[in-house]
Order: structure tokens, then sequence, then C-alpha cells
């Protein structure tokens, strides 16, 4: 039972921890909590869908598909939406998201229409692996090896290549890595794709996992991604996978422990209750303010 | 005389009115701790969820009168948002726009159980006994609410709030309670939800926790931001067009939130401080009726 909730839990927590990545990264280079990212996780659910139920692909090139569609959208919405307003106020980003947001939901609404499509059930075949007395989906083992293949990959693209070093030069200081000689417009570019390709695959393998794809899917999943992105510490990747993980088996616990009609709360709840003992979250730097 | 001008109006024009009212009541309580404190709530629909609650269950349980009752239900809220202001008022920046989210969806979430609050069937409310009609209270009570926030905003306590908003280690050390201040502040702007909530619930005569979502948080931010942060005028010409603007969007009935999502958009990319922002509007009228503002005066004085 214990092993089976926690595998459960660690599969819905890796799909939030890959969202929770995008949202970390635009906020750690440009400080902006990108409403916007949770209608990508669900355009990235729906062109996977479109390309497994209407082109019949495969449905790890739908996946790649989608996270490619998704990566031009997310520069774009960058482009249009976000760099006019990069010398503003951030509260005025805010609202270009929010309105992003408000606009690909109803433009996903006018198209796809307004109930819940799910995949077709040839998309994956899973079956059930016993291990001990747990019953594991192989759709569960795919979604966390997925994930944790992209994370790896990421962590990869940070870490060791040039264009990653520049990511994290940026993120510790704007201006000084564009005194530097670093293409800083390039790099938020780059970051937006990166963050919508994340959010485009863990879309794919949530629609997959509860066999459920709707207009309104992104904003729930949005909001609790992004507040597994602050549990870990906004800005911190390695944090971002953590709150990730963290959120998801602490849900997955609740409901099974009898509290299923506060699921949506406990996410929220865990967030408020480690702010409050560590106010920059789990792995986030201390900022020091200085005049 | 002012009932029956009121009175000739259709029902539907009194209904965008008596909605642009409550509108700019919440979007001036919310401009109080974000544009005037500058602390981002997410989540400012909870307090407009708990005032709408309170203000059903005092006239349902019992029955006190409808002016007692829209000043109880703020207070309440006051209370509510004090308590949850003392311990993240402390956070900063985004980590405090977080909890205030995180509240809110918890606010929402508790309600959706609660016995009292009929968990997710939402409350049927009574009309309220008065003797004003539904439009005219609305009406006084957003005088009151434009008074009282510039009566704030000039006041002792709002320089130290705008002091705060631009520089919290400054306003510190010129010996400004930050801590004290910013609940404070909390507890007005939650005041002026908690009242507009209670307003909200009489005059739909029905509400549901699910109504006070993220979303309703989002319209009372745009409304702030779209007007001009911190501007009073600009608050109340923001949450006038967003009001109205879903009535004047209706000719296009599915394209409506696509428009509306797109509108703001470009209106934050062509105006990024509100379409009122930096407008000082005292000094216009002043230059209009031939006064000097008081900063030229003594910009001569100072040759």
């Amino acid at each position: 039972m214990f092993l089976q909730q926690l595998i459960n839990g660690i599969a819905l927590g890796s799909t939030y921890a890959l969202i929770a990545l995008g949202y970390t990264m635009v906020y750690g280079i440009i400080t902006l909590i990108n409403f916007a990212h949770g209608e990508i996780f669900m355009v990235g659910a729906f062109v996977g869908l479109l390309m497994v139920g209407y082109f019949k692909l495969n449905l790890f090139l739908a996946m790649a598909i989608a996270m490619i569609f998704c990566m031009i959208m997310g520069v774009l919405i960058e482009f249009i939406a976000y760099r006019p307003l990069r010398k503003s106020s951030r509260l005025s980003a805010l609202i270009s998201a929010i309105g992003v947001s408000i606009f690909l939901s109803s433009l996903a609404m006018m198209v796809f229409g307004a109930n819940a499509k799910g995949f077709p059930s040839e998309a994956f075949p899973s079956h059930q692996i016993h291990i001990g007395k747990a019953d594991i989906s192989t759709l569960q083992l795919l979604i966390i090896g997925v994930s944790a293949l992209l994370m790896l990959a990421l962590e990869f693209i940070v870490q060791k290549t040039k264009i990653g070093k520049a990511m994290r030069a940026t993120s510790e200081d704007y201006n000084t890595a564009a005194l530097m000689g670093i293409n800083v417009n390039f790099v938020i570019s780059f970051t937006f794709a990166l963050g919508s390709a994340l959010a485009a695959a863990g879309g794919v393998l949530v629609g997959v996992l509860f066999n459920s794809v709707s207009f309104n899917m992104g904003m729930m999943a949005g909001l609790k991604a992004f507040a597994a992105a602050v549990l870990g510490g906004i800005g911190s990747i390695p944090g971002a996978m953590l709150g990730g993980l963290l959120l998801g088996v602490a849900e997955v616990f609740g409901v099974a422990i009898g509290y299923s009609s506060y699921r949506d709360a406990i996410a929220f709840a865990i967030l408020v209750l480690v702010l409050l003992v560590r106010p920059t979250g789990l792995l986030g730097q201390k900022i020091q303010k200085k005049v | 005389m002012f009932q029956n001008m009121l009175n000739s109006l259709d029902p539907y024009t009194m209904q965008i009115l008596v909605n642009i009212g409550i509108g700019i009541i919440l979007a001036l309580g919310l401009n109080i701790i974000t544009g005037l404190t500058g602390q981002l709530s997410l989540g400012h629909a909870a307090f407009m969820s708990v005032g709408a609650f309170a203000g059903a269950l005092l006239t349902i349980k019992t029955g006190v009168p409808f002016y007692l009752n829209i000043l109880l239900s703020g207070l309440i809220t006051a209370v509510v948002a004090a308590a949850i202001g003392w311990p993240i008022l402390r956070l900063t920046g985004d980590y405090l726009a977080i909890c205030t989210l995180g509240f809110a969806e918890i606010v929402k979430v508790v309600f959706l159980n609660l016995e009292v609050t009929n968990k997710a069937l939402g409350l049927t409310v009574p009309t309220p006994r008065s003797d004003l009609s539904m439009p005219v209270i609305v009406l006084i009570v957003v005088v009151l609410v434009i008074a009282a926030s510039a009566f704030i905003e000039n006041s002792r306590f709002g320089r130290a709030l705008k002091a705060i908003r631009d520089d919290e280690i400054a306003a510190e050390s010129m010996g400004i309670n930050i801590a004290r201040y910013k609940v404070q502040s909390f507890a007005v702007s939650a005041f002026m939800a908690g009242v507009g909530g209670c307003l909200y619930a009489h005059f739909l005569g029905y509400i549901n926790p699910s109504d006070f979502g993220f979303i309703k948080s989002i319209d009372m931010l745009s409304m702030v931001v779209l007007g001009g942060l911190g501007s009073i005028p600009g608050t109340v010409f923001g949450a006038t067009i967003l009001s109205a603007a879903p009535e004047f969007l209706r000719f296009m009935s599915q394209y409506r939130m696509l428009v509306y999502g797109a509108l703001l958009v470009f209106l934050m990319v062509f105006r990024p401080n509100g379409l009122l922002g930096g407008i000082d509007f005292t000094g216009l009228v002043l230059r209009k009726l031939g006064v000097k503002p008081r900063g030229e005066i003594r910009k001569e004085g100072g040759h």
C-alpha cells in the first residue's frame, strides 16, 4: 500500500516538477511569474492528443512534436507579450501574462470544445507489474522515466553547455551578464523555449495518465506547479524538482488517508507552512537586501 | 428623487451599474495593499468570499439590519485578514504573493467543505431588509470608499504605506514599524473587500465558494493595474471598464474571453503604467481652476 501510493505520488509529482521547472527558470532570469505557463502545458497536451488521435502517431513522436510546437509558442509569447514590458513595472508584465493565459484557454475552448477529451487506449498499452503487494502500471514507470530523462537533459544543458553557462550568468545578474557580451535576449528566448518544451512533455504525460485533456486543465496544474517552484525556492532548478515531487507525494497520501475533498488545498497548505518556517523555500538562496 | 431616477433605468443597465459599483469597491480595497503599500496580493477573492458568506449568514441566521450587516461583514473580514496577515506579511515580494494565493485556495476549499456554507451547493441569500434599494446602497458605499481611499492616501498612515512601497529599508530606518503598517493596510484592504463581498452576495442572491477562485482575484488585480496602480481615479476607471467590458463584448459571444485576454495584453504593452497611471489629477484640476499646485509654488521659492 505504502509503496503503491509512493509510486503514484512520484508519478504525479514528476509531472508537477516538469511544469515547475519552466516557472522557476523564467523567474530566475526575468523575475516574472509566467502565468501563461500552465496554458502552454495545456496546449502541449492538446497537440499530443491531436498527433496520437488524429495522425495516429507513436506517443513518443507525438510528445516530441508537442514539445517543438510549444517551444515556438513560448518564444513567440515572450516576444509579443513580455519583451515590450521588460523595462516597465513587474505587475504590468504579470497582467500581460494573465491576458495571454485567458487568451490561450479560451482559444483552446473554441477550437477543441468545452468537454474533456481522452487519449485513445492504444496510445500507450499499459499493463500492471506486481512488486511485492504493489500494483504499478507501466504507464507510471514511463512517466517517471521520461521525466527523469528530461530533467537530466536539462541539468546537462544548464551545467555543461555554453548557453547553460550564459543562462546561469543572466539569472545571477542580468545587467552584468549583458555587459560581458552575453546576448541576453537570446538567453531569455532560449529559457522560454526550454521551459515550454518541458511543460508540453508534462502535458502529454498528464493527458495519458488521467486520460483526460481539457481547455481548463492548465489553471490548477499551473498554480500547483508554481506552488512547487516556490516551495523548492523559486529560481532554483533542483528546488523545483524537489518541490514538485514533494507536492505530488503529499497530495496522493493526503487523498489516500481520506482528505480527498481537500485535495486541491493540500499543496497550498504545505506551501504556506514551509514558507512560514523557511521564507525562501527549501533550496532557495537567502538574499540580503542592501541599501 | 435619486431613487426615482435610478428606478427609471431598465434592470439590465441597473445590473451593469451595480456590478461596476461593486467592482470599484473591490478594486479600491485591493489598491490599498497592492497600489499603496506595494504588496502583491493574488488572493483577494478570498476576502471577498469571507465577506460574502459572513454577510449572507448574518442575514439568514440573525437578520440584523442591512447597514449593520455590511459593517459587520467588513469587520469580520478585516479580523480574518489581520490573523492571516500577521504571520505571512513578513514574507517579501513574490513569496508573499504566492502565500496569499495559497490562502485563497485554502479558504475556497474549506468553504466548499463546511456544513454552514452549504458545501458545494452554495447559499441562497434573501433580499436584505432596508428602506433604500440595492443600487442606492451600492452608490453610497462607493462614494464612502472613494472618500476613505482619498483620505487614507493623504493621511499620515497613507504616507507611511507609500514609504514602505518605495523603499522598505529606508522606511524602516525612518522609524516606520513595517510589520504593523503592513498588517493594518492588509486589514483595511480586506475590510473593503468584505464590504464588496457582502454587497455582491445580497445583490446576486446566490453565492458559491467556487465563484471566488483565482480568476476573481485576477479580475480585481487587472482592474487596479489596468487603471493605474496606486491611483484612485485610475482604479475607479479600470474597475469601470473591466466590469463593463464583458457586457459590451457580449455581442461577440463566444469570442468574448478571447478578446478580453488579447485586450489585457494589448493595453499593457501600449500603456505599461495603466490607462491613467502617472497622471496628477489634483494638479490638473487645480491648474484648470487657476490655482497653482503646491509643488510649483515651492519650485519658484527655491531659486
